[in-house]
């Protein structure tokens, strides 16, 4: 077990917090980094996508895992960010520019959106943010003038910095280093007053009131910067798909997102990557379970949503700290090794709270 | 003229979405979580239905009552089973399992039956009666008398049975049920049971309409629309959410040329969103104001 003796005030929020830190992340942007070397095009396709998740995930994880607020209806600013990230590109506003602007639109919508919604709590939260995925898929099928409706809106794919978005190396490294960038953005925001506000609503929404937190507006501040990180993973997610159609966008979008944090680790951004890691790689692994099945059950196009209903399920039920949890389970068990107790990350289970006055 | 035979059309699709809310409503009243997967159950009850009347070709009486029993249990047993286990955990908990339970059923219905769309003969299809100028289908007779008795059932049995009391002194304060001797799970569970039971009946009567394949089960999500409508927590609330959001829709669908192109479809959740803004605690909330920072 590793005791951190603090001898400066400055280490209580030096963002790594030890030495191994240090190396091991460095050793991990070393090997990303390095990484197109060794991989073909394919791979490192796979591996942008679960960038871009990465950064979708960062995005909801402030919402739900951090600020405590659900939000079933998140595809609808991935929509946001891609189609003004399309919209401005066609119009010839280059990358550098456009990407931006995609974040404070989505920053804005979020915001707009956010003001009247989040006067609500709880369930009533979620079936609000369900209705306006919903409305939002509408949106992006009627307002042919701005996205081309049903016939789709094709990307361009602009040069930047003398290359083409069409190379799949160079692609890799945007999304690496908005990866990185938006990680720690997201760090830099979460250990900021703003962040402990937003822990400390999730908590309890009357402790943190009675310490000042202004609930509507950091509730409102939360939804927005949520907004605006997965409005930039849908910038890149056009790029990424090349043609936008509005069916994209819908609920299993949405849905898909929320496994992706749940299965990795609800209020960690450790967990956004293993659940990227995992929803990216998830219709392989199906395509494998597929050739394993009798044939009558495999080929069935029902397996895939059975399997996601699962795997939700699973780890609600059995892993609700997703992998994360696990790996810190593993981690402090050799730490601690004859004396780990199973007791210490035992669900802690609240009967007093109710919505009810 | 015309209008009156919106109403009617709205009111008999209204009837459904007023069935499902019922289902969300029972179950919020009773354990304070949202079951997201009732509008799944509703399409297992469709496809139950379709495999005794369709296939094994049973009498719709008959087959309609086994549906319902059969779903009835498989509500039962999902709440003892799986989501009884969840119970203290956070709201955003709930909603993911129930959630993941939608996408099990909806997958397993597609695996079972698959994706084809079915449909199967009742008494009332087809058939048309007149009255005054006024065109109303069997069918939709149908699902509005079928609501009206099953809401009196529905009300006698939480009125005067036993249980019925049982249940509402639960869903009042489950401590001092339990100290009542009343035993909770178990009611709980009964009540997961009833709740699963009239998303069935909705599942069939509805069947004639939209006929049977895995897309009815988004008739869950509008359905939301209706129980905030009525404020979630009053089982009147729901059904005349449900007839209010069924005549919304209607109006919409045919006066569409003066809104907007599509607004059809979504409505109900413009509804269910306004509702939400403007007046939150729904037209028949017997509870206080929805909390509000």
């Amino acid at each position: 077990m590793r005791f951190i003796f603090k001898t400066k005030y400055s280490q209580d929020i030096n963002i790594a917090k030890h030495n191994g830190d240090r190396f091991w992340y460095s050793l991990l942007i070393l090997i990303m980094v390095a990484l197109p070397l060794v991989l073909d095009d394919f791979y490192l396709g796979e591996i942008s996508y679960i960038c871009i998740l990465s950064i979708a995930g960062i995005g909801l994880m402030i919402l739900s895992g951090y600020t405590g607020l659900a939000s079933l209806g998140h595809a609808a600013f991935l929509g946001v960010g891609a189609y003004t990230h399309a919209f401005l590109l066609t119009n010839g506003i280059p990358f550098y520019a456009s990407i931006p602007i995609v974040i404070v639109v989505s920053f804005l919508v979020g915001a707009v959106i956010g003001i009247p919604i989040l006067r609500l709590t709880g369930m009533y939260l979620a079936i609000a943010t369900l209705a306006l995925g919903f409305i939002a898929e509408h949106v992006f099928i009627k307002w042919e003038h701005f996205t081309g409706g049903n016939r789709g809106l094709p990307v361009p794919q602009p040069e930047f910095l003398g290359m083409s978005f069409y190379d799949s190396v160079f692609f890799y490294y945007v999304c690496l280093v908005f990866l990185i960038a938006a990680m720690f953005a997201a760090i830099n925001i979460l250990r900021s007053p703003t962040g402990r506000a937003f822990v400390a609503i999730r908590d309890s929404e009357i402790a943190a009131q009675s310490l000042g937190v202004n609930l509507g507006l950091y509730k409102a501040l939360s939804f927005a910067i949520s907004g605006a990180f997965t409005g930039l993973a849908g910038a890149l997610l056009a790029h990424y798909i090349g043609y936008l159609a509005p069916d994209i966008f819908n609920i299993f979008l949405s849905l898909t997102l929320l496994l992706l944090i749940v299965v990795g680790g609800m209020g960690s951004l450790h967990g956004t990557v293993f659940g990227a890691i995992f929803v990216g790689f998830l219709p392989q692994l199906i395509a494998i379970c597929r050739d394993y099945l009798p044939s009558s059950i495999g080929s069935q196009p029902g397996l895939e949503p059975m399997l996601f209903g699962l795997i939700l399920v699973f780890f609600i039920l059995y892993e609700p700290l997703g992998i994360y949890g696990r790996w810190m389970k593993i981690k402090l068990f050799f730490e601690l090794f004859p004396t780990y107790k199973r007791q210490t990350f035992k669900k802690q289970k609240v009967f007093t709270k109710s919505d009810r006055v | 003229m015309q209008l009156i035979q919106l109403i009617i059309d709205g009111v008999a699709s209204g009837c459904i979405y007023g069935l499902v809310a019922l289902g969300f409503v029972l179950i919020y009243k009773a354990t304070e979580t949202i079951n997201f997967a009732q509008g799944d159950i509703l399409m297992l009850g469709a496809f139950v239905a379709y495999s005794l009347i369709g296939i094994l070709g049973m009498d719709y009486l008959t087959g309609f009552a086994l549906t319902v029993l059969i779903i009835a249990v498989f509500g039962f047993f999902l709440d003892a089973v799986v989501v009884r286990q969840i119970i203290g955990q956070p709201a955003f908990a709930t909603v993911m399992l129930t959630i993941g339970l939608g996408f099990i059923f909806r997958g397993f219905a597609s695996i079972y039956w698959g994706t084809d769309i079915f449909s199967f003969s009742t008494p009332f299809s087809g058939k048309i009666t007149e009255f005054n100028g006024l065109i109303i289908s069997y069918v939709n007779l149908s699902i509005i008398i079928g609501t009206a008795i099953l809401m009196s059932a529905l009300y006698f049995f939480f009125t005067f049975s036993k249980i019925g009391v049982a249940m509402r002194a639960s869903s009042e304060n489950q401590l001092a049920a339990y100290y009542m001797g009343i035993p909770v799970k178990f009611i709980f569970s009964l009540i997961w049971s009833i709740s699963a039971g009239v998303a069935a009946v909705a599942g069939v009567l509805l069947a004639p309409i939209t006929l049977v394949d895995t897309s009815i089960s988004l008739i869950g999500l509008k359905a939301f629309a209706a129980a905030v409508l009525g404020g979630f927590g009053s089982i009147p609330g729901a059904i005349v959410g449900g007839i209010i959001i069924g005549i919304v829709e209607q109006l919409c669908g045919t006066y569409e040329n003066y809104l907007f192109e599509g607004v059809r479809e979504i409505s109900a959740y413009l509804v269910l969103i306004l509702t939400l803004i403007i007046y939150p605690r729904g037209l028949f909330s017997d509870k206080a104001e929805v909390k509000k920072v």
